[in-house]
């Protein structure tokens, strides 16, 4: 039986916007990031990397690269241990070792561009680099599959040898189809012949990057004993050493992995690409080795999204009821299976109650990089296609696309499209929010000459997640709390974990001190993703607070009983920062003086929480988007724009609302700019920031906020996660937007100033 | 360093103090800074000059100084993020960020930092869309550049 909390108002820390506990390291520059790491005797290690996306690798000749001067060790496939062939569990998706081996390391084949082929270790960082130019690599190419449609065509080139398909339970060989799964629930034929009013489209999208400004880096320590240091930007230290085990084929126990301030992640720093790389350049020449990637692989090499196409029908009755929906999805895993498609099906009918739905999901292996998570991985994509689907059936029906949304909105106990029932959800009150913002009751303006201005709004589901968290807490004599916690803080959750132990524990937010520390030094806690940090690591503190409470309870017994034994650890209730006597109302201690006397009151109190939570608040957010489009050039303007969400309860909200604006921001630039450039060859022609071109401060008009509290009753504070949901909305927003101004939808992202010219001249 | 690399002899300031040291001539600004001085609050980023984590101040003009040459360095004065917090207590800027939430991984922060005081050093009360200009040159992934800018508005209406 889950345990459930009924809400609270009356809060003192939760709620309120104190200065982050990081805040002064990371405005002065002394934060050390991954690449900030300074060791005795640290040598650099740089990659030598395939410029062809398919192909298989006749010879590799590292002769030239280990003759230059300077250089001290050259390692290639042959130096990867051998690994396990099977699916292993990583927190946010499964993994197979040994493809994740070849995919970090080629051994016969390459499968995209940019793909490792040898490593070099040398004195310094550019000695490195230029050696590993030096590595020659005879190859045979092969054809590329840039698309789902080209993987899947009769005579593609299989990209992964001896995989096993998997469709709808029948295995398949000879295939670059890795799973087809399907979701169908009531009949959705029957509710189509009924349906009054249907509408159906494809849509299409490329590949987007996480984009955090920080490239992945990694330093690595093999000692003699086999034991590995690792230090790294990870958005999770035991997940990457799991990963690290099962790839260097060591015992976890022998690996510590330390978490280094990140740069940013998305869901993009949960794999890991240089940490074996430079574990086994260490093992070969003996020195802690520092890697750190360069942008364009960076792109080319780590986790985007998945691109690929969404084809989705939906049909309601005359009342403008929604009575049936079938879709089906198709997203590029990249060069390894693995794209989210089952996220993909629990989000894509999650803000609406539909009794008959069908999915349909497709996981299809193209030559480009392997996807790794990305903020709500497999979302948005989804919610382009239906939101998109039910502004048009709207228009189609004659219906007001915002009441049809508020009359058709999920709500507690309605199924969501891969069969589970909702609990507390918050969709109808985001809803309503976003119709009494203010936002939503002002004009649209007029647009100036030349230009035409159009008004959207798109849902966005995410479901949270929920898993492992640890958290030790510490009594200072001075009255503070250390907290030792394992989630790497991405973005203001030392803050928002050490206020929930704070509120629990009646002490100011700054009397609580956060160390994340390494895989030796706290249990087991999983990644900083899926919105789940606030929600189960501040579980974990609130469970550690409160042990904590109970063992000071006996202290406190301790010290008014003066050896008698008169008063028990029943006798004492707390409340606000304060023991009292159950009996003696006037008899209290607080928490800072009780702490100042534990010396001498049986010694040091510590406490430990740790959860593995099932299942997490499910967040809903809705945005409107005003934008501007220059008839003559086709470029988008986002004018005005609003994020209103469900959050359960916004801990920090200062940081809450930053979540939701950057959310927001991806989606923009997902929405107008954003892809993976193909070329037909194979390779992105788009990889560095120049023309990859993310959104600027210039692009962007402020994001408002709304922030919705319908807490959980999953959570004792009601949190739900907040970061996933805001760049689900921004897409269909923005394609609604534009049809709204130009009268045209367009189904193919990015919705760019070449896309809208074309589409103005039909 | 491979046996033909060339050291050039650099005599230069950051942040107020003398440094007089040798760097290869391959060697980039960033690198000298991170690597030899072992200033490492100045943050690599892109290497190509596109995102603007590495942004310094040099004699006066914010540079990215992943597209400035080591040698470049001498006989120049240069500030980094390190310089920008005196024995007084944070630069007003840093203040605002923290106040305003402005930064959430922190990565682009000091690069944000720099490059907002060489604006605010020249033109104490810009308007929101001459801070938004200004900062076009900086990336920033996680906060969709809205507290920033506000932080930014704030220290400058404290000017």
């Amino acid at each position: 039986m889950v345990e459930t909390f009924e809400p609270k108002s009356d809060y003192r820390v939760i709620g309120s916007r104190p200065v982050r506990h990081d805040g002064f390291d990371k405005v002065t520059g002394r934060a050390i990031y991954g690449a900030d790491v300074k060791l005795p005797g640290l040598i650099w290690g740089a990659l030598a990397r395939s410029p062809h996306a398919h192909a298989i690798v006749k010879s590799i000749d590292t002769s030239e690269a280990e003759k230059t001067p300077g250089v001290l060790g050259v390692i290639t496939s042959k130096d990867m241990p051998e690994t396990e062939d099977k699916m292993i569990d990583l927190g946010e998706g499964d993994e197979n070792p040994r493809w994740t081996s070849n995919r970090l390391m080629a051994s016969t084949k390459v499968i995209y561009r940019g793909h490792p082929v040898a490593a070099v270790a040398a004195a310094d960082r550019y000695v490195a680099e230029e050696a590993a130019k030096k590595v020659k690599v005879e190859y045979e190419i092969l054809p590329v599959h840039n698309d789902v449609d080209s993987a899947l065509a009769n005579q593609a080139e299989i990209i992964i040898d001896g995989m096993v398909g998997n469709d709808l339970g029948e295995e398949v060989k000879n295939t670059n189809m890795a799973t087809h799964e399907r979701y169908d629930f009531g009949d959705v034929n029957k509710a189509f012949k009924d349906a009054a009013y249907i509408e159906e489209n494809t849509y299409t999208m490329q590949m987007v990057h996480q984009g955090y400004i920080e490239p992945q880096n990694a330093t690595a320590f093999w000692d003699e004993e086999d034991r590995v240091k690792v230090w790294t930007s990870t958005q999770g230290a035991f997940t990457a050493r799991t990963a690290l085990a099962n790839l260097l084929q060591l015992d976890v126990s022998r690996i510590k992995v330390t978490p280094c301030e990140i740069g940013g992640g998305f869901g993009g720093k949960i794999p890991v690409y240089l940490e074996p790389i430079a574990a086994l350049l260490s093992k070969k020449t003996g020195r802690p080795v520092k890697m750190v990637m360069e942008r364009t692989a960076v792109f080319e090499t780590t986790g985007p999204t998945p691109g690929g196409k969404v084809w989705v029908k939906i049909g309601a009755d005359n009342n403008g009821k929604l009575i049936a929906a079938e879709s089906k999805i198709w997203f590029e895993a990249g060069c390894n299976p693995g794209s989210m498609i089952g996220p993909a099906a629990q989000c894509i009918y999650a803000p609406y109650d539909i009794p008959n739905t069908r999915i349909d999901s497709y996981d299809v292996v193209v030559n480009k990089p392997k996807v790794a998570p990305y903020r709500a991985p497999g979302s948005p994509q989804v919610a382009y296609a239906m939101e998109s689907a039910v502004d048009d059936l709207c228009d189609k029906a004659g219906w007001d696309s915002m009441e049809f949304r508020i009359n058709n909105a999920s709500t507690q106990g309605t199924r969501r499209g891969d069969g589970v029932r909702f609990s507390v959800i918050g969709t109808k009150d985001v809803l309503s929010a976003t119709k009494s913002s203010n936002h939503w009751n002002s004009d649209l303006g007029t647009a100036p000459e030349g230009k035409v201005r159009g008004r959207g709004i798109s849902n966005g589901y995410w479901f949270n997640i929920g898993l492992k968290s640890s958290v030790n807490l510490n009594v200072n004599n001075d009255g503070t709390v250390t907290l030792i916690e394992g989630s790497t803080d991405i973005g203001g959750s030392r803050a928002s974990i050490s206020m929930q132990a704070a509120e629990a524990l009646g002490i100011p937010a700054e009397d609580v001190r956060p160390s994340i520390v390494d895989t030796d030094s706290v249990g087991y806690t999983d990644v900083t993703g899926g919105s789940r940090t606030t929600y189960a690591t501040g579980f974990a503190a609130w469970k550690a607070a409160n042990n904590l409470v109970d063992e000071l309870k006996g202290r406190v017994a301790m010290l008014w009983s003066e050896g008698t034994g008169e008063f028990g650890k029943d006798d004492v209730t707390f409340e606000s920062g304060v023991f009292w006597s159950k009996a003696e109302p006037q008899k209290s201690i607080s928490f800072k003086e009780l702490a100042g006397k534990l010396d001498n009151l049986g010694g040091p109190a510590i406490s430990t929480g740790s959860v593995d939570l099932e299942s997490a608040g499910d967040g809903f957010g809705m945005h409107i988007a005003d934008i501007e489009v220059d008839r003559a050039t086709g470029k988008t303007d986002v004018i005005r724009y609003t994020a209103v969400q469900d959050v359960g309860k916004a801990i920090h909200p200062s940081y809450v609302e930053g979540q939701m604006q950057g959310g927001a921001v991806q989606g923009i630039g997902w929405a107008l700019n954003e892809e993976y450039y193909m070329q037909d060859e194979g390779g992105m022609a788009n990889s560095s920031f120049l023309d990859y071109r993310m959104p600027t401060s210039l692009d962007l008009p402020e994001i408002e906020t709304v922030i919705v509290e319908i807490p959980t009753p999953l959570h004792p504070y009601g949190v739900r996660g907040v970061g996933e949901v805001p760049i689900c909305p921004p897409l269909a927003a923005i394609g609604n937007a534009i049809k709204d101004a130009l009268g045209v939808r367009l189904t193919d992202l990015p919705m760019n100033p070449g896309k809208i010219i074309e589409a103005l001249k039909k | 360093m491979t046996t033909n690399t060339t050291n050039i002899h650099i005599r230069t300031k950051i942040n107020g103090q003398s440094y007089e040291f040798l760097a290869p001539s391959y060697m980039s600004l960033l690198d000298a800074l991170r690597e030899i001085v072992g200033l490492t609050g100045t943050k690599e980023g892109c290497l190509d000059g596109n995102c603007g984590a590495c942004t310094v101040n040099m004699d006066g003009r914010i540079v990215d100084s992943c597209l400035v040459l080591a040698a470049e360095m001498n006989g120049s004065e240069i500030e980094t993020i390190e310089g920008m917090a005196t024995s007084d207590g944070l630069h007003p800027l840093q203040k605002t960020f923290l106040e305003e939430a402005a930064l959430q991984c922190g990565i682009c922060t000091p690069g944000f930092l720099v490059a907002a005081k060489g604006l605010l050093d020249n033109e104490p009360k810009p308007t929101e869309r001459r801070i938004r200009h200004w900062l076009a040159g900086n990336l920033c992934r996680c906060t969709g550049y809205d507290k920033i800018v506000k932080a930014v508005q704030k220290a400058a209406s404290d000017n």
